[in-house]
């Protein structure tokens, strides 16, 4: 089979998030509904989801989701995470056997914590060093790949319609207080397991409906600071790219904002409050090879919040909705309306302007 | 005849719609695309959210939808009426080449994107709310009208209204004073001639939605139109 890198496939997508702002939990049966109507926006060749709070039990711990080719590779990669990590529980990932969905390969999930001896010894922050492992074992091991290393949120993901690989990885039985889906229509690799969305890093996870056409130029950027962009595809840099500047630089959501989605120097230009204009002179002038062109929609996912983004020149459909204490998010109001019949104040951010919802604090 | 299609896709949908020989009426509508593509005649009333593409390639006849429509609505419409008592997404009008598409609310980014006329064919796009960035981008001709209604404190149009328009006229119901144009239009008041054209869109708007004709009438339009009549003359041939 030809992987992602291998082979480049000409071609939307879809996507659609929920979240809830007091922390009420949700099955995944909803955000899968969502989907059906976008059905034509997919072509069968990967659909994903990522949760939050889905596991309260280990809150504390990393939850590793990986793919292996086979079961040799599993036990060298196991291998490898028991010199680092403590493993508090591994077990495969429940699915339901559908005619729809087809060669799975071995889909197995850690519970884990750092070693507090490697850490030491490393002089590394846990997050940094979860990253790096992460990294390392996508780019070192051969058949493995980590699809999913936050705490207490999980990504689930497949070839396949996003409704069918909802069904597939029982979504109805995980409860979450905030989703994300994603239906692909790849673009420019083929459908394999791993490069369906949502892209994940720690906690953060992407979903995105676009073609970015400064990839290249955003990743070689990217892996001068450790990431590795192994799969080819556009979305994977752009998870690397917002962990980097949130959790690395630092920056506020709005300012990653910035940074990804650049207003243009004429828009700056014409900014009267001089603070914020001298603002994104400075963020468009640091990083530069940061700008993200070409079209968008995308919903980042994160511990306790969400962040929806368009592309400057909204070359992608977003609609944003809400009901009581849900917000709802997604390519089309036909899945909005799906998740709740009755939302109000259905608007379309602008290009660039980003939506942030935050699950208030302690309820997450 | 009554649709229910909560259980259709797009495909079943239009077979029937196609198949139609009167005026129908659907409920449960929920996201299917390219409702009533390219028909000619009856009367199609959508209840629930009509998917993308509603009405492209619309040949005569007419669609009226009681809630929000989604992206690309009227596109490459030919002839025939189209109807929103709600907003629309992005891209209405598409290369809308005859007909007229009504928006009670407001309207996404590219709205009359590369809209065209010929002879008698002039398609017209009447949004009562605001509209979003890229207006009327590469209007090639035909009129967009913006009224802005309920608006309050928003701009009537967002940034870079007009990129590339070579063509055709535009209506905004504004002084325009916050707009920036390319420099390939000129904004301006309406000549006599013009506000009498305007003025039987608004009344078919007003009509349609029930607003008052003189009330919208009585705030400043400023129209915009291109520089040249033939900006691309002799660019690539000497004609």
């Amino acid at each position: 089979m030809k992987l992602e890198g291998q082979v480049r496939i000409p071609s939307g997508c879809a996507i659609a998030a929920v979240i809830s702002k007091e922390g009420n939990k949700m099955s995944g049966e909803g955000i899968r509904n969502a989907m059906k109507p976008m059905h034509d926006r997919s072509n069968g060749l990967g659909g994903g989801f990522a949760g939050y709070g889905i596991y309260p039990e280990y809150k504390d711990f990393y939850a590793l989701h990986l793919f292996f080719d086979q079961r040799a590779t599993r036990k060298s990669c196991e291998a490898f995470l028991k010199e680092r990590f403590e493993i508090v529980k591994s077990e495969m990932i429940p699915t339901r056997k559908i005619p729809a969905i087809t060669d799975e390969p071995i889909i197995w999930r850690y519970f884990v914590s750092p070693l507090k001896s490697t850490l030491a010894s490393l002089q590394l922050d846990e997050k940094e060093f979860v990253a790096r492992t992460v990294m390392e074992i996508n780019t070192e091991f051969k058949g493995a790949y980590v699809f999913s290393s936050g705490k207490n949120m999980g990504t689930f993901k497949a070839v396949g319609f996003p409704e069918d690989v909802g069904s597939f990885y029982r979504l109805e039985e995980y409860q979450g207080y905030s989703w994300t889906a994603h239906g692909r229509y790849p673009t420019n690799t083929p459908g394999w397991w791993g490069g369906a969305h949502p892209f994940t890093l720690l906690d953060w996870s992407i979903v995105h409906n676009g073609e970015i056409s400064s990839y290249d130029a955003n990743r070689r950027f990217i892996e001068m600071f450790g990431y590795k962009c192994n799969l080819q595809t556009d979305t994977e840099v752009i998870t690397y790219i917002m962990d980097y500047l949130l959790r690395v630089q630092g920056l506020s959501l709005e300012e990653a904002a910035s940074v990804i989605a650049a207003p243009f120097w004429s828009t700056i230009e014409r900014k009267t409050d001089i603070e914020d204009k001298q603002k994104h002179i400075y963020l468009r002038t640091l990083f530069s090879s940061l700008l993200i062109t070409g079209p968008f929609s995308i919903v980042l996912g994160y511990n306790g919040g969400l962040m929806a983004l368009n592309d400057r020149l909204k070359l992608r459909s977003m609609v944003v909705g809400e009901k009581d204490d849900k917000i709802y998010i997604a390519s089309e109001e036909a899945a909005i309306r799906t998740m709740e019949p009755n939302a109000k104040h259905i608007w379309a951010p602008s290009g660039g302007e980003p939506v942030i919802i935050q699950v208030k604090d302690g309820a997450y | 005849m009554f649709l229910d299609v909560k259980d259709y896709d797009s495909k079943t949908l239009n077979d029937m719609l196609r198949k139609a020989k009167e005026d129908c009426s659907i409920t449960g509508c929920c996201g299917q695309r390219f409702i009533a593509a390219g028909i000619s005649n009856n009367h199609i009333t959508i209840d629930g959210i009509p998917g993308n593409a509603l009405g492209a390639y619309l040949n005569g006849a007419s669609i009226t939808v009681h809630a929000n429509a989604q992206d690309a609505v009227g596109d490459t419409m030919n002839a025939g009426k189209i109807v929103v008592h709600g907003s629309i997404g992005d891209t209405a009008g598409y290369a809308m080449r005859g007909g007229k598409i009504f928006v009670k609310g407001n309207a996404g980014y590219r709205a009359g994107i590369h809209m065209k006329a010929y002879r008698d064919k002039v398609p017209v796009l009447v949004i009562g709310g605001t509209a979003g960035s890229f207006l009327g981008e590469y209007q090639a001709g035909g009129v967009i009208v913006v009224l802005g209604l309920h608006a309050k404190n928003q701009k009537i149009v967002g940034n870079f209204p007009c990129t590339g328009m070579h063509g055709g006229k535009l209506f905004l119901r504004s002084d325009c004073r916050d707009i920036t144009f390319p420099t390939q239009v000129t904004s301006r008041l309406p000549e006599p001639e013009e506000l009498e054209e305007l003025c039987t869109y608004i009344s078919e708007y007003c009509a349609l939605f029930g607003y008052d004709t003189s009330e919208i009438l009585s705030s400043p339009f400023t129209v915009v139109t291109p520089d040249s009549h033939n900006p691309y003359k002799q660019m690539y041939v000497a004609n």
